[in-house]
């Protein structure tokens, strides 16, 4: 199986498209940063956020029992899914029940983690993803590359071209207001002819049994406000004690994300319409699990704002797809193994360690410790690849004995001054990829300081 | 076989996770000298317009300067004495009538300074798609109803007694094609918020 920098490395063969994607994230970083300083409680909103996660996952199953009590009171239909393959039978069977043949769904990183729309398709419902980013992927028969932003990686001109094919606009034409009216016009259509309209959810409320879901296109809203049903889609995790709680988590959300100090719509849902149908599938998919590892708790605060991905080098330069993930970045290489450790090996390894990831995170996950000690798992599972085990035994081998130390390296500083630059810059060694490596000293330290103390 | 309900919460209970005390509430939102001109200036970042009017008539008026904002077309609204709408929503059995509404002038319950959104609560709304599929929309809030930020907002809050309410915050946007900032993607094209008395 193809690893992350094997995935990474055809990304990179674009430099100028690699440099163009890492500045895109990083203004939209720096759009973080404005935000996060216009608000001199910044910090003890992020420590408020990150204790009020914690109390919620240590009595969570009472604030699960809770959220059931007080959405069924408000009149909508609680679903419990243990596992992907649950959560989408459970979508289909409300979908065949009502003989719905045509969902809009607005974005929901649960239903991507799911696989649901392929599993809708193959049962003959279509499924249109409303978020102008979602449904580009979707036409561009993609995933999204981002958690917020799922079309980052594309260019308005392929943009343009995706159009001219599937919606019929103008030949050449890349202009984003002109795309953007096309795809309003063209989803406005299919939010009119839905039976059925699919979100996720940001925040669920425990104390009101109510649910809080945030865009800035306004398709969540369109979407499950024509057709008679709406089914929410939600991690377990999602919950929150109580409706103040949410003060500070929608300060944080949009801040973090985009920059802005809130999306243009967060829309509050308490029990369904009058005459209408709400449905709302609790999904666990391995996160109670998670719960219960020290290490990794800490993940489930995550919100899913990308401020992560934004601020990553390695995401920056990588891009998302290069991940193979449903949540790419730091977060995603922490999510991800949790759930396949085997198939996502690679991801934890995808870091620098310089921790900017955990210090951008709205509820204060310690990510890059995580990512570290995903390597420190992945060892015990026997899934680090063949090169890094052997360089791993050769280097523990080599620093037990100071003799052999010394003799590797005086022929380091050797090698590096007499070898030819093809055999130094050889596919053997990856850390002549892309760069020089520095002039070797004419003397080891150990020599320098005999020198200097002279003994 | 157990249910997955009772599996789930088995599991989750198993987890045996450290308690940690439900912190306080969080009373250290910003406050702002003047929360009206705040609310004004968060609102124009985020493309909406604010409209201070004493009354219903210089209300009218100054939306009318807008050439989008001309009745005439099909308008829905909660609030005739400001403009006249040409349809009554309370007639309509169906939301997906309402698909070619042009101009929608709503009540919205108070106006949160630090991120220019307008509480607007499904009370008096028959259809709740209104303020999306709307092409204009026009919110009218108290004037003295501002509250400094997202706390002060929440503590005015009561839920359970009606099925829906929306924080809005400018008109709908996008910026998924290169970060190119569009408004209008499939909400309102344009948000007048009116500050009124």
């Amino acid at each position: 199986m193809t690893g992350h920098p094997t995935r990474a490395a055809e990304f990179i063969a674009l430099p100028q498209r690699a440099a163009w994607h890492d500045q895109s994230l990083w203004f939209v970083r720096a759009k973080r940063d404005k935000a996060a300083k216009a608000i001199p409680e910044w910090e003890s909103l992020r420590d408020a956020a990150a204790a009020i996660k914690a109390h919620t996952v240590a009595n969570l199953a009472d604030y699960l029992e809770e959220f059931e009590r007080n959405a069924k009171k408000l009149g909508a239909v609680v679903h419990w899914a243990r596992d992907a393959a649950e959560h989408n039978a459970i979508v289909l069977k409300i979908l065949s029940d009502h003989n719905v043949k045509r969902v809009v769904k607005s974005k929901s990183m649960l239903t991507e983690e799911c696989h649901l729309n392929p599993h809708l398709e193959a049962a003959g419902i279509e499924v249109v993803d409303t978020d102008l980013g979602e449904r580009i992927v979707q036409l561009a028969n993609e995933r999204p590359s981002h958690i917020v932003l799922p079309c980052i990686h594309k260019k308005k001109e392929e943009i343009g071209e995706l159009f001219h094919e599937h919606l019929g606009t103008d030949a050449g034409a890349s202009d984003p207001q002109y795309l953007t009216e096309a795809a309003r016009g063209h989803l406005r259509d299919r939010f009119l002819k839905a039976g059925a309209g699919l979100t996720g959810v940001n925040f669920a409320i425990a104390e009101t049994g109510g649910f809080v879901v945030c865009t800035n296109e306004g398709n969540a809203d369109l979407g499950v406000s024509l057709p008679p049903i709406h089914i929410a889609c939600m991690g377990i995790e999602k919950l929150i004690p109580k409706a103040a709680e949410l003060g500070v988590f929608l300060r944080l959300l949009a801040r973090s994300a985009t920059g802005q100090a809130i999306t243009t719509y967060s829309s509050h849902f308490h029990g369904p319409r009058a005459g209408c149908e709400l449905h709302i599938v609790l999904v666990d998919n391995g996160r109670s699990t998670v719960l219960g590892q020290d290490d990794f708790r800490r993940s489930l605060n995550c919100i899913r704002c990308g401020a992560c991905m934004n601020t990553c080098p390695v995401y920056r330069r990588s891009g998302g797809h290069s991940y193979n993930a449903t949540v790419p970045g730091p977060i995603g290489s922490i999510l991800e193994p949790a759930r396949d450790p085997a198939k996502h090996a690679s991801l934890p390894h995808a870091c620098s360690l310089c921790g900017s990831c955990s210090d951008v995170c709205p509820v204060k996950i310690n990510i890059h410790e995580q990512l570290l000690i995903w390597r420190r798992e992945l060892v015990k599972k026997g899934l680090l690849p063949l090169t890094k085990r052997w360089a791993m035994s050769i280097g523990s081998a080599v620093l037990q004995r100071p003799w052999l130390y010394q003799m590797v390296g005086g022929m380091g500083r050797m090698a590096l001054k007499l070898l030819p630059r093809f055999l130094v810059y050889s596919r053997l060694n990856p850390w002549g990829k892309q760069r020089e490596l520095p002039t070797p000293p004419k003397q080891s330290f150990r020599d320098q300081f005999k020198a200097r103390h002279g003994k | 076989m157990a249910s997955s309900r009772d599996a789930i919460l088995a599991t989750v209970r198993a987890a045996k996770v450290p308690q940690a005390a439900r912190p306080e509430p969080f009373r250290a939102g910003i406050r702002y000298a003047d929360p009206l001109k705040q609310f004004g200036e968060s609102l124009a970042a985020v493309g909406g317009k604010m409209i201070v009017a004493p009354d219903a008539d210089s209300a009218r008026a100054q939306l009318l300067e807008n050439p989008l904002l001309v009745p005439g077309k099909k308008n829905c609204s909660l609030l005739p004495e400001i403009i006249a709408p040409t349809f009554s929503l309370d007639d309509i059995a169906d939301p997906h009538e309402v698909e070619d509404v042009w101009l929608a002038v709503l009540p919205g319950e108070f106006a949160v300074a630090e991120n220019a959104a307008v509480w607007f609560s499904g009370r008096r709304l028959k259809h709740r798609v209104v303020p999306f599929i709307t092409q204009h929309l026009v919110l009218v809030v108290p004037r003295d109803q501002v509250v400094n930020n997202m706390h002060e907002a929440y503590d005015r809050l009561k839920f359970g007694t009606v099925e829906f309410g929306v924080f809005i915050s400018g008109p709908s946007k996008t910026a998924d094609i290169e970060q190119s900032l569009v408004i209008g993607a499939h909400g309102a094209r344009s948000l007048s918020v009116v500050m009124l008395g």
